[in-house]
């Protein structure tokens, strides 16, 4: 079955740009939406998700020969908790203050979707280096694409980036990048961004 | 009295103040995949809203007789096996498994009752009922709920009442939330927006506007309870999850 499907470098391209899992799938919009307001939450998450997806493929993949249809859904919705349950875990040991912050969007990763379906539509029929390349291509997207929101939330609300001053003190910070509404606009104007790309590029296709 | 007034403000937060979608992130998936018609958008909030309920009371349960540390039901089967043994069984690593196995199988459940016994209903239903299965905001509640249940027991604990008030409230938010969308976007059809932003790209801005309305009311809570009250609030504000990340600590009363 692995020989006539996508190749694991073909995955993992995929993942990155062309099938980005928030931009191009609208998937995962909770956590997207919820820990951007800052670089280290952002960045805390991607790695947390990453983790998640990377050890649930893998071990999907393995498991491919022995899922029942009706069940299957189950089945990894009950590995990705176990994983997440170590993340959470783990964070609430080494980095306690970020597991504060982030609070409940840890455990909340199990009902992404980004997880499920990468489960459900690459592990559950892929090899197990293509399941693997498919999880670091995808991490890499998501994180990239939390990378952008986080970046002009963070920049915009509050002058900083990482924590680290990038704009003058002068700088009025809009408040309302860091609360809620904030998340909402900037993923739907980025969103709206990428799609302007995306169909720039295509009409570009078409007449050249 | 005081239970009451505990139980209108646990309402009010996770309804209003607090709304599951417009405030915390969660149930975005089906907020902006089924809000395109109000008559379907009103279905699929009625049908989060059941499950939710139903999902809490399960949620509750478990948390409160068998995982969290120190649980009436554990300390006893532990006791049973181990007689001499000190101290107390702390099964709170299972919680997340536990959730979403009870979220999955009452899904199941409420999908095999409703198909059975009110066949019309499930037909309107349709794909929404198994989709509510990854629906965020499902375990975002028994999350909630558990860290009320087990936090430091004692007086602060949450029972099952206020529990139960956290869910159904919180699914009356989420259905008013995508109620509110859905009649946005319906008028929506007739505007002219710009081609790259049609779809979900308008829609999360329009949720972005909307949940800058529903900040208008932050601070609604803690007026009501001094006013029933009448007295300066230990713990004004019983709003679930202050430590939430989309609240930044500036953020005080207007």
């Amino acid at each position: 079955m692995p020989s006539d499907g996508p190749t694991p470098l073909e995955r993992f391209i995929n993942g990155i740009l062309p099938e980005n899992p928030v931009y191009r799938q609208l998937l995962g919009m909770c956590p997207t939406l919820a820990v951007t307001n800052g670089m280290k939450p952002a960045m805390t998450m991607a790695a947390a998700v990453a983790f998640v997806l990377f050890c649930a493929n893998i071990i999907t993949s393995l498991i491919r020969g022995l899922l029942k249809p009706h069940l299957r859904i189950l089945v990894f919705t009950l590995t990705i908790a176990t994983f997440v349950t170590i993340a959470d875990r783990f964070l609430a040991a080494y980095v306690y203050e970020m597991s504060k912050q982030l609070g409940p969007y840890v455990p909340l990763i199990i009902v992404n979707c980004v997880i499920i379906c990468r489960c459900e539509v690459c592990a559950s029929k892929q090899s197990v280096l293509t399941a693997g390349a498919d999880a670091i291509g995808q991490s890499i997207g998501f994180a990239l694409a939390l990378a952008s929101i986080a970046t002009v939330r963070e920049v915009l609300g509050s002058g900083t980036w990482f924590a680290l001053p990038v704009l003058p003190a002068a700088w009025p910070d809009w408040v309302i990048m860091v609360l809620p509404p904030g998340a909402f606009i900037t993923l739907g104007l980025l969103l709206g961004g990428a799609n302007w790309i995306g169909q720039a590029r295509a009409r570009r296709a078409a007449t050249g | 009295m005081d239970t009451i007034s505990s139980l209108i403000l646990i309402a009010i937060g996770a309804a209003l103040i607090n709304n599951f979608v417009l405030h915390y992130f969660v149930g975005i998936c089906p907020f902006i995949g089924v809000s395109r018609r109000v008559d379907m958008a009103f279905g699929m909030g009625c049908a989060v809203t059941f499950v939710i309920s139903i999902a809490a009371l399960l949620s509750w349960t478990f948390t409160y007789f068998i995982l969290q540390p120190g649980a009436p039901l554990t300390a006893w089967v532990w006791r049973l096996l181990q007689p001499d043994a000190t101290g107390t069984v702390d099964l709170s690593i299972l919680n997340y498994i536990v959730y979403i196995f009870v979220i999955a199988s009452s899904v199941q459940l409420v999908e095999m009752y409703v198909r059975k016994f009110f066949p019309s209903l499930y037909k309107s239903f349709g794909v929404y009922l198994p989709l509510i299965t990854t629906n965020c905001a499902i375990l975002f509640a028994c999350l909630e709920i558990m860290k009320h249940v087990s936090a430091d027991g004692g007086a602060a604990a949450w029972g099952l009442h206020e529990a139960m008030a956290l869910a159904f409230f919180g699914g009356v938010g989420f259905t008013l939330a995508i109620v509110i969308m859905a009649g946005i976007r319906e008028e929506l059809d007739h505007c002219d927006v710009p081609a790259p932003l049609r779809g979900a790209g308008i829609t999360l801005v329009v949720a972005g506007i909307l949940s800058l309305a529903f900040m208008g009311f932050t601070g609604v809570d803690r007026g009501l309870a001094e006013a029933i009250r009448r007295s300066p609030p230990a713990a004004g504000s019983p709003e679930p999850g202050a430590s939430a990340p989309a609240k930044p600590a500036q953020r005080s009363r207007p």
